[in-house]
Parts: C-alpha cells; structure tokens; sequence
C-alpha cells in the first residue's frame, strides 16, 4: 500500500519528548569506562625499553633519560590518536589511558605535556 | 541546443569532499560525465612501507572514518596469512561482531544522507538519530565511537563479557525495530518512491562489465557478497542471506541497504549466542617473514582488497589497498546517461562514495614529451594562474580586492 507522509505521526508525536541531543557543555556526557583518552605516566614504573615509543603510529611519545634509572616522557597530545597501543605494549604498565577527553586547545604549546620523574630522587643523584 | 560543461568540486557545497567532477549538459540533460581522482591522495600506501606492522593496523584504520575496522581487519588478516597465524575463534567472532556493528552504523548514515540529498530530511534526522545507539555500544565494546582499534595482529584487543553481551543484544533489538519501521516507511512513502525509482539505473550486464561491488551490485541482482563468496572471519559459521533487488536503480540500492540491516541484527544474534570461549589473541612475531598475501574484506560499500608483500624485515615492502569505491565510481557515468543534472547527487551519494580512501595518486604527464616533471609549490601556484586565465578566468582583480580588505 502506497500511502503519503508515512512519518508524519511519528514527526507529531516527537514534539511531546524530550529532545534526542544532549545540551553538551551544561551537561556533561559520561563516556564508557574503558574509553581510550588521555594517556598518563607513571615515572616510577618506567624501566626506559622505549617499546612505546617504538610501537606509537603516531610517534607522539618520547621517553628520555633524566637520570640512573630515571625517565621522563613527553607527550604530543596533538599527534596522538588515542588508540592506547603504548598502554599494551608497555609490560610494566607504566602507561594507562584515562576516560579524559575534553583536550582541544588554540595552543600548540599546551598540547604538549611532560612527565616529570621525581625531583628529589633526581638531585640526590 | 547549446551544449555547455559544468564543473562540479573539488570544492563543492554539495560534495562532502574534494573531487572533481565534469559535466556536459545540454540543457538540463547530461551528456556526458567524467570523474577526476587525486584531490585528496594522503599517501597512506607510502606511509605504510616506513612503518611496522602493528602502527600500520592503526595507520589502515584511518584509511576511510567510517568503514574504518573493515580496512584494519582486511589488512590483519593478510599479515596473519603471510605469518601462518591462526587466530583463536574467539577472535574471530568479535571480529565480525564489531565489522557487523560497524555495517549497521554505516548503512544507517547512508540512509539518512540519502534522505537528506532528495529533500528528505525527517529521514535524515530520524536515522541518525537511531545511529547513535549503535554508535554508543561502539564505544562500549571497543572504547572508542569511530576507529575503534579492536584488531590487532593475531587476535583482537578486547574481549567482551556478559554485561556487553546483554547491552548488545537490548540494542540490536530496538535497532531491529526501527529498521523495520524504516523499511515500512521505504515500501509505503509514494514521495521516496517516486523520487527514487527508474534513477541511477544500471543493468545487471553493466554491473558485470564495469566491475561494481557491494551494495551497488546487488541491487541490480547480481550476487556478490565477499562473506558468502570467500568467507572469513566468523561468517563461515553463521547462517544469513545476500540480499539482492531487481529495481537496478536508488531505490533497489535503498532496500539492499534496509535488507542488510536486518540481516546483519540476525547475524549479530547468531554470534552473542554461539560464541566461543578461550583466548583473543596469539602471540604474533614482530618480523614477519617474506611472502605476499591478498586480502577481501566485505566492507559496508563493497569489497575491500589489501594486498602485503613482506620481506622479512618489521616493515612491510609494499602495502596496496583497493577501497570498493574505485570499483564504483565507474558506475555513476554509466548511471547518469541522459538523466538530469538534479539526479546527480543522489545517484553519487547512492554509491556510499568514500573519495578519500579511494584517492590515487594522479601523474600529471606533459603532453610534449610525456615525461613526469617536478614542480616546487610556488610553480604550481603560478601555473595554475595562468591555466586559469588562458580560460578567461581572472582572478587577480578579486585578490587586489581581498588584500585591500584585510590590510
């Protein structure tokens, strides 16, 4: 059966719900536990294999040296692609991705983000 | 009458992205109509052959934004033919579970844009508003909405466990419900109907003589389906149907894609009830050793063909993809024969055209000695100036204009 304007009762009835869309910066959206974002790093844990920076499609890890036993990484959160390779690959765990997502910046500078090992630990060496 | 040509992109309004189209119109009739690759080539081929394997199952991925697990799958599964892997089954079912999901959102995109390029936009905002539930359970099972990195060499990244399964199945089943809505709204609404019958059409010997693939197929009956033709991953196990339509035209191409949908619920269903237990993944070496492999995928637009040729090293030699919109494209001059130019976007937009995963590298030869010749930015520049101007198109007098403007 041919019939005009199929949808049209469905059209009527969605103007007494409530809207699909979420009012985003007012109300925020949760994203699911296991969401790959932001990534962090734990210096303590860092043997220094750089298996991450091997492995990042991205190249936007760089682990360097800081001391005997002590690394520090800098992250280009504007190349990473948020796939969490780095995460796997690392067999310490020294990184893990966080459910962060609200990254943007108008500042190329900002992006950038350094790990810091441990001051103290760092100057008694 | 007149005959005039009209050129359609790179830059378009009504393009989504950069390709060049000409046409040849005699009045609203098109003559002739011509497509020109090359305006968005990203050199991922390249790119492929300066990094190792497991950056190039990411670098695939970003291949095409909506089909993305059907690239990265398509090239996973040559890596692990050329290294003998054999994934666990477990694997494989998630595999095809996510490149089902992945069907879903995508068919359910192409819908709306399909309402939207004939005036349709109730359709649009519905269909996309229904997307979103698949879209989220993306995210829940593989932590991201779009290139959802569940693949990797030798198994898959994430398992899924009882909890998903349950939201998988809530979710296909309301997805099921409006598709069916949608397919009712397909089959009843005279305005889609009449908007979309007799356009596009392509005979099933054009089809064959021109190469088309997926949906665009189909449509016009012939029964080309990569999961039934060669099957991989999970399908080998799973019992559905390739839907086929004898409209040969849009509107054949619109109930192939519902079709589909329905099919893909059904399969999802078949893979949260059977699915085995035991490991995703096995231990894959980070040198792959010499050989060459292809690689079919089914991807939502049609066949995908990876092609690896690996020497030994931890970086492929050379990486060929073939994205199924370079089997199509050729269709749309076949379609367009004698039509009107308003049937233009949608006959385009009924291919599911993907330009940037199918964009080549196009050498520009001179004429004069057919050789290739290098060109620094700034020649380029100033040589298309003047191509412009040598066909009455000036526009120095505009950037005098602009200039005086901004300072």
């Amino acid at each position: 059966m041919i019939r005009p304007a199929k949808m049209i009762r469905q059209v009527l009835s969605s103007l007494f719900k409530k809207p699909a869309t979420n009012l985003y910066p007012f109300n925020k959206f949760e994203m699911p536990d296991k969401f790959r974002g932001k990534i962090v790093f734990d210096p303590e844990l860092c043997v220094g294999c750089k298996l991450c920076m091997k492995d990042c499609p991205a190249g936007a890890i760089n682990i360097k040296k800081v001391g005997e036993k002590k690394f520090e990484a800098e992250f280009d959160l504007g190349k990473c692609v948020y796939c969490a390779q780095c995460t796997e690959t690392c067999f310490k765990k020294a990184l893990k991705f966080t459910g962060e997502f609200e990254l943007a910046s108008l500042d190329r500078e900002k992006l950038k983000i350094t790990f810091n090992a441990k001051p103290d630990d760092t100057a008694s060496k | 009458m007149h005959k005039f040509t009209v050129p359609i992109g790179p830059q378009h309004p009504a393009l989504k992205e950069p390709e060049s189209f000409n046409v040849l119109l005699s009045g609203e009739r098109i003559m002739k109509f011509s497509a020109r690759l090359g305006y968005n080539h990203r050199g991922i081929e390249k790119a492929c052959e300066e990094r190792t394997y497991i950056q190039n199952v990411y670098l695939t991925e970003r291949v095409c934004g909506i089909c993305s697990h059907a690239h990265s799958s398509c090239f996973v599964q040559a890596v692990e033919e050329i290294a003998g892997l054999e994934i666990p089954r477990r694997a494989n079912y998630i595999r095809t579970l996510v490149g089902e999901l992945e069907r879903i959102h995508s068919h359910l995109l192409w819908l709306g844009v399909a309402g939207h390029e004939v005036g349709f936009d109730t359709l649009l905002m519905y269909a996309w508003r229904d997307r979103e539930i698949v879209m989220d359970i993306l995210a829940k099972l593989t932590g991201n909405r779009v290139n959802y990195g569940i693949n990797t060499i030798g198994g898959v990244r994430r398992d899924i466990n009882t909890d998903q399964i349950k939201d998988v199945s809530k979710a296909v089943k309301k997805l099921k419900e409006r598709t069916e809505y949608y397919v009712r709204v397909a089959k009843e609404e005279v305005t889609l109907i009449k908007r979309l019958s007799g356009v596009g059409v392509l005979l099933p010997k054009d089809v064959l003589k021109l190469g088309a693939v997926g949906p665009t197929a189909r449509a016009s009956g012939i029964e080309r389906d990569t999961r039934k033709d060669d099957p991989y991953g999970a399908y080998g196990e799973l019992d559905f149907r390739v839907i086929t339509d004898d409209h040969n035209d849009v509107y054949g191409r619109t109930l192939v894609r519902l079709g589909e949908l329905l099919e893909s619920y059904k399969m999802i269903s078949q893979i949260l009830e059977n699915i085995p237990e035991g490991p995703i993944t096995v231990k894959a070496p980070r040198k792959i050793p010499a050989g060459e492999a292809v690689s079919r995928y089914e991807a939502p637009r049609g066949e995908n063909v990876h092609y690896v040729k690996s020497n030994g090293t931890d970086k492929p030699e050379r990486v060929k993809i073939r994205a199924p919109t370079l089997a199509n494209i050729q269709t749309v001059a076949k379609m367009l024969e004698d039509r009107n130019l308003a049937d233009l976007p949608i006959v385009i937009a009924a291919i599911d055209p993907c330009f940037s995963c199918t964009d080549r590298l196009t050498l520009v030869k001179d004429v004069g000695h057919g050789k290739g010749r290098k060109m620094r930015w700034e020649d380029l520049h100033s040589h298309s100036i003047q191509w412009y101007k040598a066909r009455g198109i000036d526009f120095s007098d505009l950037n005098k204009k602009m200039e005086k403007l901004l300072k």
